[in-house]
C-alpha cells in the first residue's frame, strides 16, 4: 500500500501586485463624494457609497462597483455555458447552471434536426424528452438575462447542443474569463469546452464534429452515440482534466494557452503524480517572456 | 459547602479574565470547499462551523418569493459537543429557537431584494460548546456570509453579557452561563450601531439590565 504524509509544502513566492487594488469589506465606505453611478456590490445610505460584499473595488470613468472574491457565476449576454439539465417544463427545461437560479432553455430556442426553421408543434412539445432528457449536459449560449435574474439560453447553432463521451468538471467561474473562443481544440487530440459559469467539459477531438448542417440533417439527434474510446485517449483525457484542476488550485486563470502551457509543462511526470502538492506548482508556472524567447 | 464566587475578590473569574474581557477569538474562511462560503469560528473553547449555500434556486416552490431570497436556517450542536454525550434532534425546541433567531437576525441585514427568487442556506454546527453559543453562531454565519459572496449591509457582530450576584460580566462562558443569574445575547451592526438581535433568558432588574446591555454592546464592537 503506497502511504504518503504530507508536509508543509512551500507555498510559491506571491507575484507583487502592479496595480493598487483597494479591497473593502462589508460595511466599508467606499467613497463620499457625490456623482458617482452605484454599480454591483454597493449600496447608497445617507450620501455615502458602502460595499455590501468583501471584494475589490472596480472603477469606471463613473462608475464604482465593487468585485467580490467569491461568488456564484451571473449571467451575461453571449456567455457560452455548459450545464446539466434538471427538470422538464411546459415547452422549456430547466438547466443548472451554478447560478442564482437555474437557466431556462425554451424548446423555441434549440436547434432541431434537419437543420428547418418552423414552428415548433404540438408534437415536439410531447417529444421533448427525445432532445434532452433529466441530467443531460448541455451546452448552449445566453441569449437573455431578465431583470429577476434568471438565465435564457438558446442552442441555435450547431456547436451547441448535448454533450457526450466525454468528462465533466467544475471550477471556481471567477478563473474562466470571457474570451472569443471558448471552443478550445488542442494540439494533442483533445476538445475543451470552457464554460463561463466554470463547469468545463473534456472530450476527444472528432475532425468531422463540427459539421456542416447537410451531414448533421441525416442524423437522428435523439440517439445516444457511445463511441469506443481507447485508453491512450483516455488518458490523455485525464492529463488535460489534471491540467485543469491544477489551474484551479493555484487560481491561474484557464484559457488554451495556460492549458497548454501546462501540459507540456507535465509532460514529464506521469498523469496520476500530476496533482501532488510538490508537483502542482512547477507545472503551473505561466511566465509569458518565456514564449517569446 | 463553598459558594462558588465568580469574580474573586482580586477581580478574577473563573478562567482568569477580568469581568469586561472577551475570550479569544480565532478564525478560518474557506474550510469546506463544496460550500459556496464556509467559516470556523473559535470564542474561547466553543467551537462553531457554519456553511453557507447560496443564493440558489428554492427547493420547496411555493416557498418561492418572487421579489426577495427566503433564509433558510438550520442549527445543530454536535453529541460530543457539551461535556456529557447528549442526543439533539433538529426540531428540538431550543435549536429550532436558535435557528430562527439567527434567520430573523440575517434577514435585516441581507440585501434580500437582490436575490429574487433565490434561496440562502445557513447550516451552523456547534463543535464544542462552552457557552455563548449562539453569539458565537452569528458570528461564523456573519463569516461564511461574507465567504460566499452574499450583499450585506455590515458585519453583525454578537456577544453575550450577564449579570451574576449584581456584577456584569462579558462572555459568559459554560459554568458563569448555567449559573443563576441573566444572560443576554446581543447582536449589532457596528457601523450604525443598530441593535439586529437582543435576547434574555431569566429575569433580571431594570437598571441592571442597561448597564449589562451597554456593557454587552461594548463587547460586540469589540469583536
Amino acid at each position: 500500500m503506497n502511504v504518503e504524509i504530507l508536509t508543509p509544502q512551500p507555498q510559491p513566492p506571491k507575484k507583487k501586485s502592479r496595480i493598487n487594488v483597494q479591497h473593502v469589506m462589508p460595511g466599508d465606505i467606499v467613497t463620499t463624494e457625490v456623482g458617482f453611478m452605484r454599480g454591483h456590490g454597493t449600496f447608497v445610505e445617507e450620501d455615502k457609497l458602502i460595499a455590501s460584499v468583501s471584494g475589490i473595488v472596480e472603477r469606471v470613468d463613473k462608475l464604482i462597483s465593487v468585485r467580490p472574491l467569491r461568488s456564484r457565476y451571473t449571467g451575461e449576454v453571449g456567455d457560452v455555458v455548459v450545464g446539466r439539465v434538471t427538470e422538464l417544463g411546459p415547452k422549456r427545461w430547466r438547466v443548472e447552471l451554478n447560478a442564482r437560479q437555474e437557466g431556462q432553455l425554451l424548446l423555441s430556442a434549440i436547434h432541431l434536426p434537419g437543420g428547418v426553421q418552423r414552428r415548433r408543434t404540438q408534437s415536439d412539445e410531447l417529444h421533448m424528452r427525445e432532445f434532452f432528457t433529466e441530467n443531460d449536459l448541455i451546452s448552449a449560449e445566453v441569449q437573455a438575462v431578465y431583470s429577476d435574474g434568471l438565465i435564457a439560453l438558446h442552442t441555435r447553432s450547431l456547436k451547441y447542443g448535448k454533450l457526450e463521451n466525454g468528462h465533466f468538471m467544475t471550477v471556481s467561474p471567477a478563473l474562466i474569463k470571457r474570451s472569443k473562443n471558448h471552443f478550445i481544440h488542442l494540439e494533442c487530440g483533445i476538445h475543451v469546452i470552457l464554460g463561463t459559469n466554470g463547469y468545463v467539459w473534456i472530450t476527444e477531438s472528432v475532425p468531422h464534429a463540427v459539421a456542416s448542417s447537410d451531414v448533421s440533417g441525416d442524423q437522428d439527434i435523439s440517439a445516444k452515440v457511445y463511441k469506443v474510446i481507447t485508453a491512450e485517449v483516455r488518458e490523455k483525457i485525464a492529463r488535460v482534466a489534471n491540467c485543469v484542476t491544477a489551474l484551479a488550485h493555484c487560481n491561474v486563470s484557464i484559457h488554451a494557452d495556460t492549458i497548454m502551457n501546462t501540459y507540456s509543462k507535465s509532460s514529464v511526470l506521469k498523469t496520476k503524480d500530476m496533482l501532488k502538492p510538490e508537483k502542482i506548482y512547477t507545472i503551473t508556472q505561466y511566465n509569458p517572456k518565456n514564449e517569446e524567447e | 459547602m463553598s459558594k462558588l464566587e465568580f469574580v474573586s475578590p482580586e477581580g478574577y473569574r473563573i478562567d482568569g479574565r477580568r469581568p469586561e474581557e472577551l475570550r479569544r477569538i480565532q478564525c478560518k474562511l474557506g474550510v469546506l470547499s463544496r460550500a459556496d462560503g464556509s467559516a470556523y469560528l473559535e470564542m474561547g473553547n466553543t467551537k462553531v462551523i457554519c456553511a453557507v449555500y447560496g443564493p440558489r434556486e428554492v427547493t420547496e416552490r411555493r416557498k418561492m418569493q418572487y421579489d426577495k431570497a427566503i433564509i433558510n436556517c438550520e442549527f445543530s450542536m454536535s453529541t460530543f459537543a457539551s461535556s456529557e454525550r447528549r442526543k439533539r434532534t433538529k426540531q428540538d425546541r431550543r435549536n429550532v429557537e436558535t435557528a430562527l433567531i439567527v434567520k430573523q437576525t440575517f434577514e435585516s441585514t441581507i440585501l434580500l431584494n437582490l436575490f429574487p427568487r433565490s434561496q440562502i442556506d445557513i447550516y451552523i454546527q456547534i463543535l464544542q460548546s462552552d457557552g455563548g453559543d449562539r453569539a458565537a453562531a452569528i458570528n461564523a454565519s456573519t463569516l461564511a456570509l461574507i465567504d460566499a459572496g452574499v450583499a450585506m449591509r455590515d458585519f453583525v457582530c454578537a456577544c453575550s453579557a450577564g449579570c451574576i450576584d449584581g456584577s456584569p460580566l462579558l462572555d459568559l462562558n459554560y459554568v458563569e452561563g448555567t449559573a443563576n443569574g441573566a444572560e443576554l445575547p446581543v447582536a449589532l451592526l457596528p457601523r450604525t450601531n443598530g441593535i439586529v438581535m437582543l435576547q434574555m433568558d431569566s429575569r433580571l432588574p431594570i437598571d441592571m439590565f442597561e448597564r449589562v446591555l451597554r456593557l454587552a454592546m461594548e463587547g460586540a464592537r469589540a469583536v
